[in-house]
């Protein structure tokens, strides 16, 4: 297929996949924010989510404070950041509708119609009356898109440059997702000293598991109560988990392999190499080296990944 | 002046005579309340923004500030023709079709028509359309113009009887047949009744049709010719309609850096490496095709892409060129094109036009601005365009100053008054000023669907059709013969249009 086509479907997943993890990412601090807790602690939250985003100077060019209002509008509906659920469902859309041709009617008429439903929400005052229930419709935007791709494409090229756009995004954000107490607290978590700290951890916890869908999946796999070596292994070990990182890296090396070509071999060996770390890898071994620090090296090789997929298929030199 | 209305006897509307091919639809239209039509009119809106059937323009902005792509208004009522007009129609839209195909060769090689003095030879060779680099150059079939557009309107003659008159060519890259084939799709959504009470001549099958003809137009050298769709990117006007026909079609959709010449072969750039291009049905104007031949100083363009096109290893439809042979300076000469080409008389009627570049017609011209409808040779989408009786003093003066001054770059034409349709506006049912654009495809023969896009001025009174403009658009019915089978019959070509 055309590597314009291909990096036009590989974008509109990933953004579309970034406007649900975004949309996951807020809704936890949203939640959060209605639990009884000290405006030190609550200002901390959101600025980890600024600062695992990756938008904290951006933000704070803008607004002098962080406050949930501030930032969810700044993550919500400000079209000046690329990262906003706005931008993102903009994004995806425009780059559906440059190659709407290669999608399924109903794959292009979701994009579009969650585009032109996003527009009508923000304009008016829906998102502001309830946060929550604006975020669940952004989850079930992206559920849609991604089950009428499944639900009707051929698996073909443009289909598995598609997919490979999900997990790359995926695999990226839910790193960041782990990493969201780092950035809050600015140290590391394990060992909570006091029983104040403990019951927090356990909340914050819990909140990222449901973040990610994950927290009945937690009780029924370790009918136990909530452990960060164990949040840690489902969300980073487990290869039955949808949103883990050893799930996404899965289904990258799976489409890469399908998608191979005479550049794509290193590319293709390094995903293997990154997806056999989480095969083979413990728990015990990720808290030696330190959840963040583990983290960030995954996030810089999942980077890496993303620059090798562009430069052996989407923007080829003739 | 008299007035003719495609459904009615005569204007206004009310207790007038209806035409006896409208009966059958008249006495539904009758039938139906008038909230019903409204609501099915947000329906159809409603859909044709989900589906992202829009069109782009250029530095506008919606209500949010964001987009920049609007509806053509859609009007719920058909224009209905019936099928010995539209038989005859056929027949006059192939010959000419042909005439122009037939003169677009001989402009490009031996120039007969210039030597027998027909048209001036500064005709075509001071004309920005011609294109020296196409001098000798053979296409396959000796096709220029594969698929044209020629626009059609009614008017009455001195009995007030409808007669129809081209009233232009569209040689280079006509657009719109995206519009009459969802306007279809959308008629037959919202009233399917409709179809099952008329034989409606199919169109669904277009893009077979056009797609047989970009292969036809391959040379023998390219087995199994991989025909792309070019387009100028997502932001052009009518990037829905090249989406859209690559899509039916089954080909890629490839932008000119998609595109790179090597060895006089063109290429599109793809995941698994570089792969041949043979037919390039371009959507773009000849000046951006190749900046080594038109625009040095563009940045557009595949270069080489003259090159490759010269050396028979690419074909490019419409091929460079044609624009010179639709040209409303060369408009007029189109009758004893087909007298001098096919030895026939033309079955279509020109609307009579006065050359400006000719002393009498000149002179005619500037007594008489205030009825006459003068145009810009060059001009396009109703602009460049002086409707005398509906123009101030002032506007009638400019415009006699431009034509003093440059003659040869205006024609004159009596100011037609175009055939009205039924059309749903906000007072109701309302006449409003239609036109027609059949789309006629020329591979090994010549081939169309049955009718074409109509478009409708929706503003009272106008007689401006364009998009750009305010125009809508309607579905076109070409109502099939009653020899033609049972209607059960009709109704299944309906669903499975690929025969014919």
């Amino acid at each position: 297929m055309l590597s314009r086509t291909a990096d036009h479907l590989f974008w509109m997943s990933r953004y579309t996949e970034r406007a649900e993890n975004t949309a996951r990412l807020l809704d936890v601090n949203y939640q959060t924010s209605l639990l009884p807790q000290s405006a030190e602690v609550a200002k901390y939250g959101w600025q980890g989510l600024l600062s695992i985003s990756e938008l904290l100077p951006a933000f704070t060019q803008k607004y002098d404070q962080i406050t949930p209002e501030a930032t969810m509008e700044f993550m919500v509906k400000d079209e000046s950041n690329p990262s906003s659920i706005i931008s993102c469902l903009r994004a995806a859309r425009e780059n559906a509708r440059a190659v709407r041709g290669d999608l399924t009617t109903e794959a292009w008429e979701t994009q579009n119609t969650t585009w032109l439903e996003v527009k009508r929400i923000l304009r008016g005052n829906e998102f502001e009356r309830d946060p929550g229930q604006f975020f669940e419709w952004v989850k079930f935007r992206s559920h849609l898109s991604r089950g009428v791709t499944l639900g009707t494409m051929l698996q073909d090229d443009a289909f598995y440059f598609s997919r490979l756009g999900t997990f790359l995004e995926r695999a990226d954000n839910t790193a960041r997702l782990i990493d969201v107490k780092f950035h809050a607290l600015n140290s590391e978590f394990f060992g909570a000293a006091t029983e104040e700290d403990q019951e927090y951890d356990f909340y914050h916890w819990s909140a990222i598991l449901r973040s990610v869908s994950a927290f009945e999946v937690y009780r029924k796999v370790y009918r136990d109560t909530i452990k960060p070596e164990r949040v840690a292994e489902l969300l980073i070990l487990r290869p039955d988990m949808p949103r883990s990182l050893r799930g996404c890296m899965h289904e990258v090396v799976a489409n890469l392999d399908r998608l191979k070509n005479e550049q794509s071999a290193d590319t293709l060996r390094r995903a293997g190499k990154l997806l056999a770390d989480l095969q083979y890898g413990r728990d015990e071994e990720i808290l030696a080296t330190g959840l963040h620090a583990y983290l960030t090296q995954f996030l810089d090789r999942v980077n890496d990944l993303g620059v090798g997929v562009s430069k052996d298929f989407l923007v080829p030199t003739t | 002046m008299h007035k003719f209305d495609e459904m009615y006897e005569q204007l206004p509307y009310a207790g007038a005579a209806v035409r006896e091919h409208y009966k059958r639809y008249e006495q539904w239209l009758a039938r139906q309340p008038i909230d019903l039509m409204r609501s099915r009119r947000e329906e159809a809106e409603l859909i044709f923004r989900r589906v992202g059937i829009t069109f782009a323009v250029y530095g506008a902005k919606d209500e949010d500030g964001s987009g920049t792509e609007r509806l053509i208004p859609f009007d719920l009522l058909p224009r209905i023709i019936p099928s010995d007009e539209w038989t005859t129609m056929q027949k006059g839209l192939a010959q000419r079709a042909n005439a122009l195909n037939r003169f677009l060769h001989d402009v490009y090689h031996d120039q007969e028509i210039l030597r027998a003095g027909i048209i001036a030879r500064e005709q075509i060779e001071n004309n920005a359309q011609f294109r020296p680099q196409m001098m000798g150059v053979d296409l396959p079939n000796n096709v220029y113009s594969s698929i044209a557009g020629i626009d059609i309107v009614r008017a009455p003659d001195s009995s007030g009887k409808g007669e129809y008159f081209v009233l232009e060519d569209n040689l280079r890259v006509p657009s719109g047949v995206s519009y009459m084939l969802e306007n279809r799709k959308m008629m037959m959504r919202l009233f399917p009744e409709l179809f099952s009470q008329n034989r409606v001549a199919p169109v669904a099958h277009y893009p077979d049709l056009l797609l047989e003809t970009l292969r036809a137009c391959a040379t023998h050298t390219m087995s199994d010719p991989s025909v792309v769709v070019l387009t100028p990117g997502m932001y052009n006007s009518a990037y829905f309609e090249h989406a859209f026909l690559a899509q039916q079609m089954g080909v890629e959709l490839v932008e000119v850096q998609d595109l790179f010449v090597k060895e006089d072969f063109v290429y599109k750039r793809t995941t698994h490496g570089p792969r041949r291009v043979d037919v390039i049905y371009r959507r773009v104007d000849d000046d951006f095709l190749d900046p080594e031949v038109f625009r040095p100083e563009s940045t557009l363009g595949c270069a080489g892409l003259m090159r490759a096109y010269r050396a028979g290893n690419v074909v490019i439809c419409n091929a460079v060129g044609t624009g010179v042979a639709d040209d409303k300076s060369i408009y007029p000469y189109v009758p004893k094109m087909i007298e001098f080409y096919l030895g026939e008389k033309p079955i279509l009627k020109n609307v009579p036009t006065h050359v400006c570049r000719n002393k009498d017609d000149l002179a005619y011209t500037l007594a008489n601005l205030k009825d006459l409808v003068v145009k810009e040779v060059h001009g396009a989408g109703g602009y460049g365009m002086l409707i005398g009786p509906a123009a101030t003093q002032a506007e009638i003066e400019d415009f006699r100053k431009a034509i003093i001054a440059k003659p040869d770059g205006y024609i004159a034409q009596p100011t037609l008054s175009l055939s009205s349709s039924p059309t749903f506006v906000e007072s109701g049912i309302a006449p409003r000023h239609i036109d027609l654009r059949p789309f006629v495809l020329t591979g090994k023969e010549v081939q169309m669907v049955p009718g074409g896009l109509t478009r409708v001025a929706l503003k009272e009174g106008s007689l401006v059709v364009n998009s750009s403009q305010g125009g809508g658009t309607k579905d076109t019915w070409v109502l099939e013969g009653e020899r033609r089978g049972t209607r059960a019959q009709a109704q299944t070509q309906t669903q499975s249009q690929s025969q014919d």
